[in-house]
C-alpha cells in the first residue's frame, strides 16, 4: 500500500452514516478511503439500537432529522433490495395510556401533516383490533404506516461492501488522532502511526464526531452520549406483536419500545440515561424498569423468552439536531455529526446528500461503472427446497448446517468471509448472518465458526478473535502461556 | 419422499439406546439422522470418567460408553447418516433434513426424538454489565478444550454448580489455568456430591452458596467480575459485593431440553421440563412421535438416558408393529407443591394395572419424605426415601398400579419429621 498516496476523500468513521457516505460517493469517479478505529464496521451505535426506521412524524418540521429521516424512511426499502438487507415496512403505533396522551398524538398527527408523513389516529378499540396482545389499558394510537424494520447490522455491512465492490478502500483498526491542513490538502494521523492526505475529509466519527472534528477546529456541538439498554427475545411467534410499539414520547425521548426485528425476535427497550462514552454495560435496576413498562404496554409479553440483553450509546448532541454541513473555516472538511435517533433511518439520506455535497465541491464525474447491487447471499428460506438442492449439489457446504437456531450453512460463512468488507471475527459473522444471534447464542456453533474463519483467513485458531484485536477466543497451545498477553 | 419404519432424530446416547432397542424388538427398518460429523453426541466431549456405573458396572469415560453402544449399533446394521440436521417435523410424522446430499424428506411411522440439550446461557440468567470475550457456557470451554486442544484463559471464575463447571474446574486446573472459585445461587449445589468432593475440594477450589455474579467488566475482554451473597428471594445483598480479577467466567448455570422442532411439529410442552409432554411410554400428544433423554427432562446421568432410551425405543417398536392395545382409560398425573416436575404428565392405560416408572425432582433438600401416588379415593402406593435433593433425579418403579376409575393420579412428596 502506497501511504503517500493522495486521496480525494477520506471519510473517518464506518459506522451506517460514514458506509452510507462511502457507498453514495462511489456512484462518482473518487478516490475514497474510509478510515475505522474498530477491528469491523458498524461497531458503536450502528451496532446497538433499535433497528428502526422511523416514518418521520416526529421529529421538528424544518429540522434536518425531520428532513433526512422523511427522504431516509422512504428510500429504505429500495435501498435495502439493491443491498440484500432484511427490511420490512411493518408499520408503527404510538400507544395512549390517557387523555393527556391523546393530545400528545393530537400534536404529533399534526407535525406528521407537516412532514409530509401519513399518519392515523386509531381508537383503542381499532388499535387492539390490530395488536390483541397489547393491554387493553389503552386509551387509543397513532398508526404510522410507512414506519419499518431493518437489520442494522446488515445495512451498514452492506453499504460498505457495495462501497468496496464500486472500488472504495477501508482500513480497519485505524484510528484518528490528529489532523493537519497542509495549503489545501489534509494529512491524517492515526494511532498506528500511519499518514494518510486527502483533498476531502468527512467526519462521521458518531460518538466521537466532536473530537475528531476538535483536531482541525473548535466543534460548535457537544456530543452527549446517552445509553439506552434493551432486552433481546427469541423468535417465538412472528404475530405476537405486528408493528413497532412506542410509547407516548416525553421530553426525555421516545420511551420504550416493543418491536420484532428483521429476524423475528423482539426488542424491549431502550433506556435513556447519561453515561460514560465508553459505558455499554447493563444494569438490573434498569433493565427491570423497562421490564415493568413493557409489561404496562403488553402484559403477555414472554420474557421468559429472553435470549439476551445488551446496550448501545446514541450520539446525541447539546444542538439536538443532526449537525450536516461544511466548515467554516476548513473548506473541504464535512462534518457529519450528532446523528442521533433517527439516524438509521436518515442515513441513506445523509449519504445521498452528503455525497452530492462533494460531487459538487470536488466536480466529481459520475462513475459509469457504479453497480448499485451486491452480490445476493444465499439462503435457504430465499430460494426454497427444490432450488437448495441444486445448489447443494454444486457445493455441498451449503448442505453442512453450522447452526442449528437460524439454519445457517458453511457455504454461507465462508460466503460472508470471502466478500468485501467481509467478516474476520466471530461477532462479525454474527452480524453478517446471524450464527449465534439465536437462542443457543453460539454455545452450539462459536467453535465451528471459530474454525472455519480459521481455515479461510489461513490462521490457526488462536488467531481468530471474537471482536477487537486481543479479544482472541482461544489460547494457542494446551499448556503454553507464551500467548497470556 | 423416502417411507420408513422408525427415524430417531439425534445419535448420542439416548439416540442410540433407542435405536439399538427399537431393532431388538422386531424393528429393521431404521434410521438416525446426526447432525455432528459422529455418533456419541455430547459424550464425546466428556472425557473423564464417572459415566457407565450403573449401567455396566464399570466406570467409563464418555467416549468409551458411546462407543460401547455404536459397536452394538454397527452389530445390528442400523444406518445413520452424520452431518445431517433436521429443520423440520410435521405433526404427519414427515421430516426434513439437510445434508450434503441435499434437502430431503422422510415419511416416518413413527419417530423418537432424542435431540439433547443446550447449555443455559448468560442473556437467559439476565447477568448484568458489560458484554466482553471471555464469557462461555462450560460446555463450549469443554469443547474448546477436549475436542480442539485448547483452553479459553488462565484465570477462571465459575458461576454455577451444575456439573459440566465442577468437572471443568478440575480439567481446567490440570491443564495449567487457575480456578479461583464456584458461586452457586442457591443454597445448596446442584452438582453431584461426588463431583464437589473430586473436582472442587481436592484442587481447594472453594464453593460459595448463596452467592452470584452481579457485574461482569471489561469492555472488549474480560477483566473481572464482582460477586454478591444473595437472600432468601436470591437477591444480591448490598454490602456484600467482591471484585475478582478474572479473564474467563464459565457459566454452568443450568441446561434446557432443546425441543423447538416437536414444539413447531405441535406436541404439547409440559411447561416445567420445556421438553415435550408425554404418557408412560414417552409418546408425545402426536401418536407415534416418542421423546426421550435430555430433550425430554434433563438428566443427571447418561446411564439413566440410556435406560428411559432403551424404553422409548421399545414403545416405538411395539406402535409399529402394532402390539398395542386400546386405551381405556386417560389421566392425568398431578404432583404436590414441592415436586419440581414428573414424568409422565398422563397416562395412556391400556390394561386395568400396568407397571409404571415415574421420574421426578424435588425442589428442596429434604431429609426423609413419605412419597405418596394417589387418586381421589384412595392411596394407590407409597414408601419412603431419604435425603432428596434437587439435583438427584428420583425414578420410582410401580408395579401393577392401579388405572382404572379415576382420571388423575397425584405425586405427592411429604416430609417426615
Amino acid at each position: 500500500m502506497n501511504l503517500n498516496q493522495e486521496y480525494d476523500v477520506i471519510i473517518i468513521g464506518a459506522g451506517v452514516i460514514g458506509c452510507a457516505i462511502a457507498r453514495y460517493l462511489m456512484r462518482f469517479d473518487v478516490n475514497l478511503l474510509v478510515l475505522e478505529k474498530h477491528n469491523d464496521v458498524g461497531d458503536e451505535a450502528s451496532g446497538a439500537n433499535s433497528g428502526i426506521v422511523h416514518s418521520g412524524y416526529d421529529p421538528l418540521p424544518g429540522t434536518n432529522k425531520a428532513k433526512f429521516n422523511v427522504i431516509g424512511a422512504n428510500m429504505m426499502k429500495s435501498v435495502c433490495e439493491e443491498l440484500d438487507v432484511a427490511y420490512e415496512n411493518i408499520g408503527s403505533l404510538t400507544i395512549s395510556f390517557s387523555e393527556e396522551d391523546n393530545a400528545t398524538l393530537e400534536k404529533l398527527h399534526e407535525r406528521a401533516i407537516k412532514n409530509g408523513v401519513e399518519t392515523k389516529i386509531l381508537t383503542k378499540e381499532e388499535t387492539l383490533e390490530i395488536e390483541p396482545n397489547l393491554s387493553s389499558e389503552i386509551k387509543g394510537a397513532l398508526l404510522a404506516p410507512s414506519a419499518g424494520i431493518v437489520s442494522p447490522f446488515a445495512l451498514t455491512v452492506k453499504l460498505m461492501e457495495n462501497a468496496m465492490d464500486n472500488g472504495a478502500q477501508l482500513m480497519l483498526n485505524e484510528e484518528v488522532v490528529k489532523i493537519e491542513k497542509i495549503g489545501e490538502i489534509y494529512k491524517v494521523f492515526t494511532k498506528k502511526g500511519n499518514e494518510f492526505i486527502a483533498k476531502t475529509i468527512v467526519d462521521a466519527a458518531g460518538l466521537y464526531s466532536d473530537e475528531v472534528l476538535e483536531f482541525i477546529e473548535k466543534p460548535s456541538f457537544k456530543v452527549t452520549p446517552r445509553k439506552g439498554e434493551y432486552f433481546v427475545l427469541d423468535h417465538f411467534n412472528r404475530n405476537f406483536i405486528k408493528h413497532t410499539i412506542f410509547m407516548c414520547p416525553t421530553k426525555v425521548g421516545k420511551g420504550v419500545l416493543i418491536s420484532k426485528t428483521t429476524s423475528g425476535n423482539y426488542l424491549v427497550g431502550p433506556s435513556n440515561d447519561s453515561c460514560d462514552i465508553t459505558d455499554v454495560s447493563t444494569d438490573s435496576e434498569t433493565l427491570s424498569e423497562i421490564k415493568k413498562i413493557a409489561l404496562k404496554i403488553c402484559p403477555t409479553l414472554p420474557f421468559d423468552e429472553n435470549i439476551r440483553q445488551f446496550s448501545g450509546i446514541r450520539p446525541n448532541s447539546d444542538v439536538d439536531d443532526f449537525v450536516i454541513k461544511e466548515s467554516e473555516k476548513n473548506p473541504n472538511f464535512f462534518i457529519v455529526g450528532g446523528i442521533m435517533s433517527p439516524g438509521l433511518a436518515s442515513s441513506v439520506a445523509i449519504g445521498e446528500y452528503v455525497s452530492n455535497l462533494i460531487k459538487d465541491k470536488l466536480s466529481l464525474k459520475i462513475n459509469k461503472k457504479f453497480n448499485s447491487r451486491v452480490r445476493q447471499h444465499i439462503t435457504l428460506k430465499k430460494l426454497g427446497a427444490e432450488l437448495y438442492n441444486h445448489l447443494i449439489f454444486r457445493e455441498p457446504l451449503y448442505g453442512r448446517l453450522v447452526c442449528r437456531c437460524e439454519k445457517i450453512s458453511e457455504a454461507e460463512i465462508i460466503d460472508a468471509i470471502r466478500r468485501n468488507c467481509g467478516a474476520t471475527t466471530v461477532k462479525g459473522i454474527k452480524k453478517r448472518i446471524r450464527p449465534g444471534f439465536g437462542k443457543c447464542q453460539g454455545t452450539f456453533c462459536e467453535a465451528e465458526v471459530v474454525k472455519i474463519l480459521a481455515k479461510e483467513l489461513r490462521k490457526d485458531i488462536s488467531e481468530i478473535c471474537y471482536s477487537e484485536l486481543g479479544t482472541n477466543v482461544v489460547l494457542k497451545s494446551l499448556k503454553g502461556d507464551s500467548d497470556d498477553k | 419422499m423416502i417411507n420408513r419404519d422408525l427415524v430417531i432424530v439425534g445419535g448420542g446416547s439416548a439416540g442410540l439406546a433407542s435405536a439399538i432397542s427399537a431393532y431388538d424388538n422386531g424393528v429393521n427398518d431404521i434410521l438416525i439422522l446426526e447432525r455432528n460429523g459422529e455418533l456419541g453426541g455430547i459424550l464425546n466431549q466428556c472425557i473423564h470418567p464417572g459415566f457407565g456405573l450403573h449401567h455396566f458396572n464399570e466406570e467409563l469415560t464418555g467416549p468409551e460408553y458411546a462407543h460401547k453402544y455404536i459397536e452394538e449399533l454397527k452389530k445390528r446394521n442400523i444406518q445413520y447418516f452424520l452431518n445431517t440436521q433436521v429443520i423440520s417435523i410435521s405433526n404427519e410424522k414427515i421430516i426434513t433434513y439437510i445434508n450434503q446430499t441435499g434437502v430431503n424428506t422422510i415419511k416416518a411411522k413413527a419417530i423418537v426424538f432424542a435431540a439433547g440439550c443446550n447449555e443455559r446461557t448468560r442473556g437467559q440468567i439476565s447477568t448484568p454489565g458489560c458484554r466482553p470475550k471471555g464469557v462461555y457456557t462450560a460446555g463450549l470451554a469443554q469443547r474448546y478444550l477436549n475436542i480442539e486442544g485448547r483452553l479459553v484463559g488462565k484465570k477462571v471464575y465459575i458461576l454455577g454448580s451444575g456439573d459440566i463447571g465442577l468437572i471443568m474446574a478440575r480439567r481446567m486446573t490440570l491443564e495449567g489455568a487457575k480456578v479461583l472459585g464456584v458461586s452457586e445461587i442457591m443454597p445448596y449445589s446442584n452438582g453431584l456430591k461426588r463431583n464437589i468432593a473430586q473436582c472442587l475440594n481436592d484442587f481447594n477450589i472453594p464453593l460459595r452458596l448463596s452467592n452470584t455474579v452481579t457485574k461482569i467488566f471489561g469492555r472488549d475482554k474480560l477483566e473481572g467480575i464482582e460477586i454478591s451473597d444473595v437472600d432468601s428471594n436470591l437477591r444480591p445483598i448490598k454490602g456484600t459485593e467482591k471484585y475478582i480479577e478474572c479473564d474467563t467466567l464459565l457459566l454452568s448455570v443450568g441446561l434446557y431440553p432443546f425441543n423447538s422442532l416437536l414444539k413447531e411439529a405441535g406436541c404439547l410442552v409440559n411447561k416445567e421440563t420445556k421438553g415435550s409432554l408425554v404418557d408412560q411410554n414417552l409418546e408425545t400428544s402426536i401418536e407415534g412421535i416418542f421423546s426421550t433423554g435430555n430433550v425430554l427432562h434433563v438428566h443427571d446421568l447418561v446411564d439413566f438416558v440410556s435406560e428411559e432410551s432403551e424404553r422409548a425405543g421399545k414403545n416405538a417398536a411395539d406402535y409399529i408393529l402394532g402390539k398395542r392395545s386400546n386405551v381405556i382409560n386417560k389421566l392425568e398425573v398431578k404432583h404436590s407443591l414441592n415436586v419440581g416436575y414428573v414424568i409422565p404428565s398422563i397416562i395412556n392405560a391400556r390394561s386395568e394395572n400396568e407397571d409404571i416408572i415415574f421420574s421426578f425432582r424435588v425442589k428442596k433438600n429434604i431429609k426423609k419424605a413419605s412419597i405418596i401416588l394417589k387418586n381421589s379415593a384412595k392411596i394407590l402406593y407409597s414408601c419412603i426415601k431419604k435425603n432428596l435433593v434437587p439435583s438427584e433425579m428420583i425414578k420410582l418403579k410401580v408395579k401393577n398400579l392401579e388405572l382404572i376409575g379415576t382420571d388423575n393420579i397425584q405425586l405427592e412428596v411429604i416430609e417426615n419429621e
